[in-house]
């Protein structure tokens, strides 16, 4: 399986994630550039957190019209594994591939701290293989997930909110909430399941040296769906 | 000839930066002050067109970048300066 990991003018974790693709869960990977176009051969899409164009007019404004991002639209309509991570989540929020929008932290302050996720979904290609409850740190100053009533209720209708935010033993509370989320949601996807959009950095904590290395079952679980056959064009 | 775009949080979106302001405000003697949104103002010069083109012109760029129609509003205004 080959992943394809974008760098964006202004991304800085791609070399986080590729490494965790290629050393990890020991996928083939190689970058790919904004410009680029062609995904031929790219079996996997990692959009990865960073502050693409400086977060200029708002977080992703301006990278969903680089060109590549009509290619991965293409990609994830025939079905093709996207995840967005941080900034990769808000990229897809602004370009229409996931519902919603990430709003400025409810507290005003830019969060650095591991967090507690609870799996409001495990039956997705990208948490399959997840433990109930994952560790993974956020680094974000625009995290609040915001999406009106009728969206939200159709998220939730379809389990497709992949991950919320929770305190240690699990539990889904105000307090364990950092940033103001709606329903605590820190990851969702699209209808068919394929694209996900996450604020926590799963490839933060995909190593004993960093954590308890639970992030890498979000990249095994994607693995697992595509040799399975349940995600990929 | 150049325009002006508003861009604000819709009404029902969470406005952090204008609940601090207007704790800020109040914190300051300002009594009277309800609730505050915070937005911004782009200004865009441009060349060759009428009033009517560039009004039209500004509300195609703010539908398709300057503003996210998801959780904000805009306004678009031409000044012929």
């Amino acid at each position: 399986m080959r992943f394809g990991v974008v760098t964006f003018p202004g991304s800085n974790c791609d070399h986080d994630a590729y490494h965790v693709v290629k050393r990890v869960a020991q996928q083939d990977v190689q970058f790919l550039w904004h410009k680029d176009t062609d995904l031929s051969g790219i079996d996997a899409i990692v959009l990865p957190g960073g502050f693409s164009y400086g977060d200029s007019l708002r977080c992703g404004a301006i990278a969903r019209f680089s060109p590549i991002m009509e290619s991965i639209r293409a990609f994830a309509d025939a079905g093709g594994p996207v995840i967005g991570i941080c900034n990769g989540f808000q990229v897809l929020t602004e370009a229409g591939l996931l519902p919603g929008a990430l709003l400025r932290n409810q507290g005003l302050t830019f969060i650095c701290e591991d967090q507690h996720l609870a799996v409001a979904n495990g039956h997705l290609p990208w948490t399959s293989l997840c433990p109930e409850g994952l560790v993974a740190p956020i680094a974000h100053h625009d995290g609040c997930y915001f999406a009106d009533e009728e969206t939200l209720a159709r998220l939730e209708g379809e389990g497709r909110v992949a991950f919320r935010y929770a305190d240690r033993d699990g539990n889904v509370t105000p307090e364990a909430n950092p940033n103001g989320s709606l329903n605590n949601i820190a990851g969702i996807t699209n209808e068919r399941g394929n694209v996900l959009g996450m604020m926590p950095h799963p490839e933060r904590n995909a190593e004993t040296e960093l954590g308890d290395a639970s992030g890498a079952w979000v990249f095994r679980s994607v693995v697992r769906a595509f040799l399975n056959g349940e995600v990929g064009r | 000839m150049r325009i002006r775009v508003h861009v604000t949080p819709r009404v029902g979106v969470l406005d952090p930066q204008g609940k601090a302001v207007a704790g800020g405000l109040k914190s300051l003697g300002f009594d009277e002050v309800g609730e505050v949104r915070v937005g911004k103002v782009i200004d865009v010069t441009v060349d060759g067109l009428t009033e009517e083109q560039a009004l039209d012109r500004g509300r195609a760029m703010a539908a398709k970048l300057l503003a996210n129609e998801v959780v904000e509003d805009f306004d678009v205004h031409v000044f012929a300066d």
